[in-house]
């Protein structure tokens, strides 16, 4: 919507793929690109790069001017939309061999990519850059293989936004497990039945899938060339269940969300809670401008007790195409726009990305709380330190299909406050459907 | 002063070679684009293993499995029927609508027709994605003005957004965009009925609803016909609209209308084979049932003729 482009272009969605991923079946095709960089040692390259964050620009110009300008490598940034739209152009342009030589790619969309032949084996060309980000960061760009098929850039875990002024006025306390996230829906509701805590929005595939990631779900793995799908295993029946019967019992809303009425809920006041991610103060900013101050940040709601797992909603890499004719080059920039200081900082200054980068997470441009939670001066200590607790994730070579069929499904089951569970079987029943279709071997 | 005629020795090929850049444009630009999508509908992608890495993919050769699965395609069907229903309301309100605004411009003693004419015609100017937009806006209970003044008035306040109501709030967005082309079509063919004919009317003592339902619509039935035409291949075509207004609401599937099926299938699930399949089909029934009716109407106005 058009107030919360931040939000959407960040609502890229994140994930990993399984451990679980078959390592002795893809090494194999990893290996094609070995010693084949494509391009003269360190000749001067001319680079496109296909990417939707707002200001990249800007960074591609400091590399330009610097570190570039030595080895003749420059950059030209094409601005482009943002999640399945870029994968389609991606692979239009792969299909003509005229993709750009550097692409941005959510950590889902990847195994789409690498099942397209369109993203490059740079394992060989970026160094030793495995230890600058967390293990289950580095596993989204490797699909769990001995290939490097991208560079992380920005991630994206899960936390609570709440409004700290209304939870102290209602007398709510800050939910640690989601029992208690329930039973802070049903006492705000029963204390002020105008107000919701928030809502379940069958728009956005991506937040659900985070919080199964929460949970333990792993919707795609592999066992030798068969690909199981569990996305209806018992850890995310219990997610749908969860928030199924919090519609049902109308404990929170079930309206989506980036809508002008959402801004306008939570704006006002009559929601007083967001499920999000770390780039929720920019989202919030342009939503709520209103309430500015008011927020405050808490880890997400836990399952047991005692435990610190999260999800993530967002979160995108950056990729070498097999069709570029200088994959060395290519390399060298994409390790340097997401391991370099200087050009962490830039990205954080211009384009508010949260960096995959451990180090860049509590670095100078993170001191200061954003502006929106300005209150909260520990803001990015505790992301740090909730992004260590991110879940590894499993994606497969269709999360496309199972978004569609998640926003179908889910829609109508959220509109009609049935069963959610329900809804759940079909997403999976699409997805395996789909697979079969395209002749993928699928375990039953 | 003559020139000693030359032996035409070209003749033959004269006509060809006029025709070689209308032809040229055709095959480039029409034909070729809609054999290429044919031929994607004849061919799906095959994977091997677990299609991850070079090679995994191969596009083979499917025959006619890809419409098999389109027209087993229960929600291609249920989006056919829910576009139905759609055009059901929207064709008929937004053609009476346009002849009505346009017999009343046409009428006598009219004041301020170019202004009236001008602000009906004014909401087909604004984009269809636009319109939606600001109606989408108007819709939503909670920043609906509407509502407000429902709500303060103590009446009901209806959400247009879901079940039923849906396709008025849809069929409204046609409507008001598009009612304003249809009377301009019919209304300039109104102005184009010589005034002799009226004048006889007079002198036979026609009223002036007489003179409109006796003379003037038989006269603009072929504009009637046209708008008619256009009407039905813009409903079949509905996408747009709803695919604006579906962000904002849990009651508009991704696969609402037909088209709206064919664009998620091709850019949200990358299988532009089923697409295309699905695209070929709704252009054939798209066909038929436009050119159906133009042919119907024909005959019904020849038959009118020689009566």
């Amino acid at each position: 919507m058009p107030n919360t482009t931040l939000g959407m272009l960040r609502r890229t969605v994140t994930a990993a793929l399984a451990a679980a991923l078959g390592a002795t079946t893809l090494a194999a095709c990893g290996s094609s690109d070995d010693g084949n960089g494509g391009d003269a040692e360190g000749g001067p390259a001319s680079l496109t790069y296909w990417t939707w964050t707002p200001g990249m620009d800007k960074v591609a110009d400091l590399w330009n001017e610097g570190p570039g300008k030595k080895d003749g490598i420059s950059v030209t940034v094409k601005k482009q939309a943002s999640g399945d739209a870029l994968v389609t152009k991606i692979l239009t342009a792969h299909r003509a061999g005229k993709a750009p030589d550097l692409v941005q790619a959510e950590y889902q969309a990847l195994p789409t990519l690498v099942s397209n032949d369109a993203l490059a084996d740079v394992s060989g060309e970026v160094g030793d850059v495995q230890g600058d980000f967390a293990a289950s960061v580095w596993q989204q760009v490797t699909l769990g293989t001995d290939a490097v098929y991208a560079l992380p850039q920005d991630i994206a875990p899960l936390m609570f936004f709440y409004r700290e002024d209304l939870f102290e006025k209602h007398g709510l306390d800050v939910p640690e497990t989601w029992e208690q996230f329930a039973d802070t829906a049903r006492e705000l509701k029963r204390k002020a039945p105008d107000l919701d805590l928030t809502t379940f929005s069958a728009n956005d595939s991506g937040l659900f899938a985070g919080l199964a990631q929460q949970a333990g779900a792993e919707w795609w793995t592999t066992e030798g060339d068969t690909w199981n799908v569990a996305i209806d295993d018992a850890a995310t029946q219990k997610v749908a269940d969860f928030w199924g019967g919090l519609v049902a019992e109308d404990a929170v809303d079930n309206q989506p969300m980036y809508t002008p009425a959402w801004n306008k809920a939570v704006n006002t006041g009559k929601q007083i809670a967001w499920v999000s991610a770390v780039w929720a103060p920019g989202t919030l900013t342009t939503a709520a401008p209103d309430t500015a101050g008011k927020w405050a940040m808490a880890p997400l709601p836990q399952w047991s007790g005692g435990e610190q797992v999260t999800g993530s909603w967002g979160g995108s890499s950056t990729a070498v195409t097999t069709d570029s004719g200088h994959k060395a080059a290519a390399a060298k920039f994409a390790a340097w726009l997401n391991t370099d200081p200087e050009a962490l900082t830039a990205l954080a200054k211009e384009s508010g990305v949260y960096p995959a980068a451990t180090a860049a997470q509590t670095s100078g441009a993170f001191a200061e709380p954003p502006a929106y939670f300005s209150d909260q001066a520990d803001f990015y200590d505790k992301a740090a330190a909730i992004a260590k607790t991110t879940a590894p994730s499993a994606w497969g070579p269709n999360v496309n299909v199972a978004y569609s069929s998640f926003n179908d499904a889910f829609s109508s089951a959220a509109k009609d406050k049935s069963d959610f569970g329900a809804a759940l079987t079909t997403m999976q029943d699409d997805t395996v459907a789909d697979l079969k279709k395209q002749g993928f071997e699928v375990a039953q | 002063m003559t020139h000693p005629r030359r032996k035409v020795y070209g003749a033959g090929r004269a006509p060809y070679t006029f025709l070689l850049p209308a032809v040229l444009l055709f095959v480039l630009f029409f034909a070729l684009p809609i054999g290429y999508a044919v031929w994607l509908s004849l061919h799906r992608v095959e994977v091997k293993g677990l299609g991850l890495g070079a090679g995994a993919r191969e596009e083979v050769w499917a025959g006619l499995a890809n419409y098999t699965d389109a027209l087993t395609d229960e929600e291609l069907l249920h989006g056919a029927l829910r576009v139905l229903g759609y055009g059901a309301i929207v064709i008929p309100v937004m053609l009476g609508l346009a002849l009505v605004f346009a017999l009343m411009l046409d009428a006598e003693r009219v004041r301020l027709a170019p202004v009236t004419r001008l602000a009906i015609f004014l909401p087909y100017a604004i984009p269809g994605v636009v319109a939606a937009l600001l109606w989408g806006f108007l819709y939503l209970p909670s920043v609906s003005p509407f509502h407000y003044v429902l709500g303060e008035a103590g009446l009901p306040q209806p959400d247009l957004l879901d079940g039923g109501p849906l396709y008025l709030a849809l069929s409204n967005i046609a409507v008001w965009g598009g009612t304003g082309f249809n009377m301009i079509v019919i209304y300039t063919s109104l102005r184009a009925i010589p005034d002799e004919v009226y004048e006889a009317a007079k002198l036979d003592g026609c009223t002036p609803l007489q003179t409109a339902l006796r003379i003037k619509i038989p006269i603009v039935a072929p504009a009637l016909v046209l708008t008619f035409f256009f009407s039905i291949i813009a409903t079949l075509q509905v996408f747009s609209e709803p695919t604006t207004l579906r962000p904002l609401t849990n009651s508009l599937s991704t696969t609402w209308s037909p088209l709206m099926k064919v664009y998620r299938d091709a850019f949200g699930e990358n299988d532009v084979h089923t697409a295309s399949a699905t695209a070929v089909v709704i252009a054939a029934v798209t066909l038929v049932l436009s050119f159906g009716f133009l042919r119907a109407a024909n005959s019904r106005t020849r038959q009118g003729e020689t009566r």
